[in-house]
């Protein structure tokens, strides 16, 4: 028996029962709907960091000095200012994979300019560090190596600290003073909004890394040392070498400790994206166990329709139907029912997060993988579910199913 | 020629409970093509266990079955459903026609199911309005069966048994839910079609809807007591006149 015949006969018996349909319908329709904006949901929470860990640069390792404990009270990473500038040069040196090194010191300061001024991050960069970070100035130009070199009074700043030093002046060629010290703005960086962890990242200022130690804090070692390397397969690879490396040199025994950390960018992202790993597990079963219970609805309503349509399938079997025309009629019938809930279900679950995305702000991505997924799924449940009331029909007795009253 | 129908020494018993019930004892029987037969017997008889078997819808405990020369008794499900479709066209009692389904739709069934004359769509239409044509009744081909009155509705479902174009066709009391006019009525349409060369074997416990076939069989306990030639057999055109006659000399009707 044709397919599409069989199609044809399973959609004018649903069409029989509307009520009845629309409700068995409702469980797929829901548990479809459910799957697709938790899924929007996740995965635009997931997109949303990714991007932000994109933000961090390309294959990015970051390596911090240990922390410093001094009578039970531990400072932060970078405390103990046990990197130094020898550190970066052996990395860049002797560590394969590594394409650009920036040593990296940090500190909250003051900054002023004319009758204005600011609490901001002052950052002392090598002169590639936009590069390893990906981020490009809107104005101006970056410091040179000989800037570094030289430890030149130049900074660049970042959209926040212009504005509020400067208004919407450009502060290209202007004078700020940090401790006193002055320095010309040579850049201004493009705005990158809020970092991971919700800091503003354009609240910052840069200056030659070589400046920083000499004229503002008076340090010889470094907080970090910001790596790129140069393919993101040998990151883990390039994490283990600067490790070796840095125990080396920093004569550190076998049984002791790092005093420095090594992080890659996948390290980072996997941490930041653990959470709604967690969340969309959490999520996405709970909309799969609704989708189930929409396919027990359906195996309830075909068992109901097998029974009440015996005397049919009586009379269809001794016209010559086989087990398996009877088989494919019902399955088709409840695989029809499932996928008609899931392409209504879809339609909702896009529109559900749409209105989401619109109404409370959340960022929401709808993938056609979850759309197709989702549509999977509810094939399967009309297969999986619709396939023991459809034997049921199947092995009836012809004698039997037509004496049915 | 040979036989359309040879069943040699069938039994059948079915285990139910504790006693089993032997339904039908060491019965032979032989049909030739062309024939008309009633099969007749008290409740109990045997004679729907008899028209099951030969319908192929059960098979017989032990004993051969041949039906068109092929032994059918040792079939499969599937097979036998095969044979019902290409062989046997049935008419049931309470007509059994699907509800909500076009007179021609019911008579296209079997064909939907006849996986080796597969036909295209037009084709199937065109060949259930033949067999609706043939019992007169081509232009109700899209009334449902709750706008058919009973003779109407055995009408579609003769017109279903003759879909795949069988030899045989089977009757399990087609007239019993049906009055006398109308019975007779559906004997003529069984009486045009065997005069075409179909054969026909009805099941029936009245006496004068026998005397429109060929060859009685009377069955009891499972056992055929008698099997004869029906010596003035009834014409349903001839039947229906003389009661129409009456009819009028009591002005039942004009």
């Amino acid at each position: 028996m044709r397919i599409f015949a069989t199609f044809r006969m399973a959609v004018r018996a649903l069409r029989r029962n509307k009520l009845r349909t629309m409700l068995t319908m409702l469980g797929i329709v829901i548990g479809v709907c459910a799957v697709i904006s938790t899924f929007s949901l996740v995965n635009g929470a997931k997109s949303s960091v990714e991007a932000q860990i994109a933000s961090l640069g390309q294959n990015v390792v970051l390596i911090f000095s240990g922390s410093l404990s001094r009578g039970g009270v531990h400072s932060g990473w970078g405390g103990a200012g046990t990197l130094t500038i020898e550190d970066a040069t052996a990395i860049q040196k002797e560590v394969s994979g590594i394409v650009s090194v920036s040593p990296e010191l940090r500190s909250g300061s003051q900054v002023s300019a004319g009758n204005q001024n600011w609490s901001t991050t002052v950052l002392g960069e090598g002169d590639e560090y936009l590069e390893i970070r990906q981020w490009p100035l809107s104005d101006g130009a970056m410091f040179t190596p000989q800037d570094v070199r030289g430890a030149n009074k130049v900074a660049i700043i970042g959209l926040t600290v212009s504005k509020q030093l400067y208004g919407d002046a450009s502060p290209i060629g202007q004078v700020i003073r940090v401790k006193n010290v002055p320095f010309i703005i040579t850049g201004l960086l493009v705005p990158k909004g809020l970092s991971v962890s919700g800091s503003d990242q354009d609240d910052v200022m840069i200056v030659p890394y070589t400046s920083a130690m000499k004229r503002l804090f008076g340090s010889t070692t470094l907080r970090g040392i910001t790596a790129q390397a140069s393919d993101p397969k040998v990151l883990s690879d390039v994490q283990h070498q600067i490790t070796d490396l840095l125990r080396q040199r920093h004569h550190i025994q076998p049984n002791r400790d790092d005093d420095f950390t090594v992080r890659t960018q996948e390290e980072i992202a996997e941490a930041a994206t653990a959470t709604s790993k967690i969340m969309a597990l959490l999520l996405g079963g709970t909309s799969l166990v609704s989708l189930i219970v929409g396919g027990i609805g359906i195996m309830n309503i075909m068992l109901v329709s097998v029974t009440e349509r015996t005397r049919e399938i009586g009379i269809r079997m001794a016209v010559g139907a086989k087990g398996k025309d009877i088989l494919l009629q019902f399955l088709i019938e409840a695989v029809t029912l499932s996928l008609l809930g899931g392409i209504i279900g879809s339609a909702l679950g896009v529109m559900a997060s749409k209105f989401v995305a619109a109404k409370m702000n959340l960022p929401t991505l709808t993938s056609v993988s979850s759309i197709l997924f989702a549509f999977g799924v509810s094939f399967f449940v009309g297969i999986f579910f619709g396939f023991y009331p459809a034997r049921k029909a199947a092995q009836l007795d012809p004698i039997d199913a037509l004496r049915y009253e | 020629m040979n036989p359309v129908i040879k069943i040699e020494k069938v039994n059948k018993i079915y285990h139910t409970g504790e006693v089993d019930v032997h339904a039908v004892r060491d019965v032979s029987l032989e049909i030739m093509p062309g024939e008309f037969v009633a099969i007749m017997g008290s409740s109990g008889s045997g004679k729907s266990t008899m028209m099951n078997m030969l319908g192929c819808l059960d098979r017989p405990t032990d004993g051969r079955y041949l039906l068109d020369g092929v032994d059918v008794s040792g079939l499969n499900r599937d097979a036998l459903a095969e044979i019902r479709n290409q062989k046997i066209g049935f008419v049931f009692q309470g007509f059994n026609l699907l509800s909500r389904t076009s007179a021609l739709e019911n008579v296209e069934l079997p064909m939907l199911y006849n996986a080796r004359g597969a036909m295209s769509a037009p084709e199937q239409h065109a060949a259930a309005m033949d067999a609706l044509t043939i019992v007169g009744l081509a232009q109700r081909s899209g009334h449902h069966p709750n706008q058919l009155s009973g003779g109407q509705q055995q009408r579609v479902a003769i017109a279903r048994a003759l879909a795949n174009k069988p030899s045989l066709i089977l009757a399990d009391e087609p007239t019993g839910n049906l009055d006398t006019q109308t019975s007779i009525e559906i004997m003529g349409v069984f009486q045009g079609l065997n005069d075409k060369g179909i054969t026909i074997v009805m099941v029936t416990h009245e006496l004068d809807i026998a005397s429109f076939t060929k060859r009685n069989i009377i069955m009891r306990d499972g056992q055929i007591i008698t099997d004869k030639l029906v010596d003035n057999r009834l014409i349903a055109t001839e039947e229906l006149e003389k009661l129409r006659a009456a009819q009028r000399s009591v002005k039942l009707s004009a």
